[in-house]
C-alpha cells in the first residue's frame, strides 16, 4: 500500500492509512526523504489520523522520518494522533521524543508556518 | 488448551503483512465482545508487539485468539506461540528496555501493560509462548 504525498508549497503532506505493513512504514521514509530533497521543502506533515496501531516499530520509523528531515534543515511534524492510540503508546512505553506534534492538519500546518516566520 | 473449538481464529506469522492482519483480526474480535475503542486498541497493539517479537526473534509462529466467557464478562485470550531460540532469562526480557534482536527495544514489560493478565512460558532451543487476556470493562 503506497502512502500518497501532497506537495503544498513549501510543504510535504503525507496521510498515512489504516493497514500500513513495516515495508509501507519504509518505502514511506524513503519516498518522504526523497522528495524533500527534491523539492527542497522545509516542512513536512505526517497525518496518522487513519491510524489505528502505532507500535514500536511504527513509532521508531515516524521518529526516523523526523531525524533524518531535519538533517535536511526541514521540519516535520506528526498530526492527528488518535486518543487512543496515544493511550496505548504511553502504555508501551513508546514516545516520540523531539518530534514535533499538533493536533490536525490544520495545527500542524500553522506550527510549520510559525517555526518558519521566525526564522526568516 | 483442549482441542480447538471453531471459535478460535489463528494466523499464521511468517511476514511484516501478518503482522497487520493479526492485529486486525484482533480488533474486530474486540469490537465484537462489545471493547470500548480503547481496550480494542489495546488489543490490537498488544498482537502487533507479539507478532513483531516472533518474526524478530523466530521468524515464524503463530497468533491466535478466542473469546472468552467467565462470570459474565467477556474478555479475549491471545497466544503468541513459536518454534524459536527461547528466552535464555525470561526476568531479564520482563525488564523495560531489554532487547537483543535490536529492532525492539521494548517489547513484552510493554505487552504486559496493554493487557490484564500475562504469562510466558519459554524454554531455550524449544521455544516461546506467551498467553495474554484482555478483560472486557
Amino acid at each position: 500500500m503506497e502512502v500518497p504525498i501532497l506537495k503544498q508549497g513549501e510543504y510535504l503532506i503525507a496521510t498515512f492509512q489504516a493497514a500500513l505493513s513495516d515495508a509501507d512504514l519504509e518505502n514511506l521514509r524513503r519516498a518522504l526523504v526523497h522528495q524533500v530533497v527534491r523539492f527542497r521543502s522545509r516542512g513536512v506533515i505526517v497525518d496518522v489520523t487513519a491510524m489505528d496501531v502505532m507500535d514500536s516499530f511504527a513509532s521508531r520509523t515516524l521518529r526516523e522520518i523526523a531525524h533524518m528531515i531535519r538533517l535536511r534543515g526541514a521540519e516535520t511534524v506528526i498530526v492527528g494522533i488518535q486518543p487512543e492510540v496515544a493511550f496505548a503508546m504511553v502504555q508501551l512505553g513508546l514516545t516520540l521524543e523531539g518530534v514535533a506534534t499538533a493536533l490536525d492538519l490544520e495545527e500542524g500546518l500553522a506550527y510549520l508556518i510559525e517555526k518558519f516566520k521566525n526564522m526568516d | 488448551m483442549g482441542p480447538s473449538s471453531a471459535a478460535e481464529i489463528r494466523v499464521a506469522i511468517d511476514s511484516d503483512q501478518d503482522i497487520v492482519l493479526a492485529r486486525q483480526r484482533g480488533r474486530a474480535l474486540a469490537a465484537e465482545l462489545g471493547f470500548s475503542p480503547v481496550d480494542a486498541t489495546f488489543v490490537a497493539t498488544a498482537i502487533s508487539e507479539l507478532a513483531r517479537n516472533i518474526l524478530a526473534y523466530a521468524r515464524k509462529g503463530q497468533i491466535s485468539m478466542r473469546a472468552l466467557h467467565a462470570s459474565g464478562r467477556n474478555g479475549i485470550r491471545i497466544i503468541a506461540s513459536d518454534k524459536g531460540p527461547g528466552i535464555p532469562d525470561v526476568r531479564r526480557a520482563m525488564r523495560d528496555g531489554f532487547s537483543t534482536s535490536g529492532s525492539l527495544g521494548l517489547g513484552l514489560p510493554g505487552v504486559r501493560r496493554l493487557v490484564d493478565e500475562f504469562e510466558i512460558r519459554s524454554q531455550p532451543g524449544r521455544g516461546t509462548i506467551v498467553t495474554v487476556t484482555k478483560w472486557r470493562q
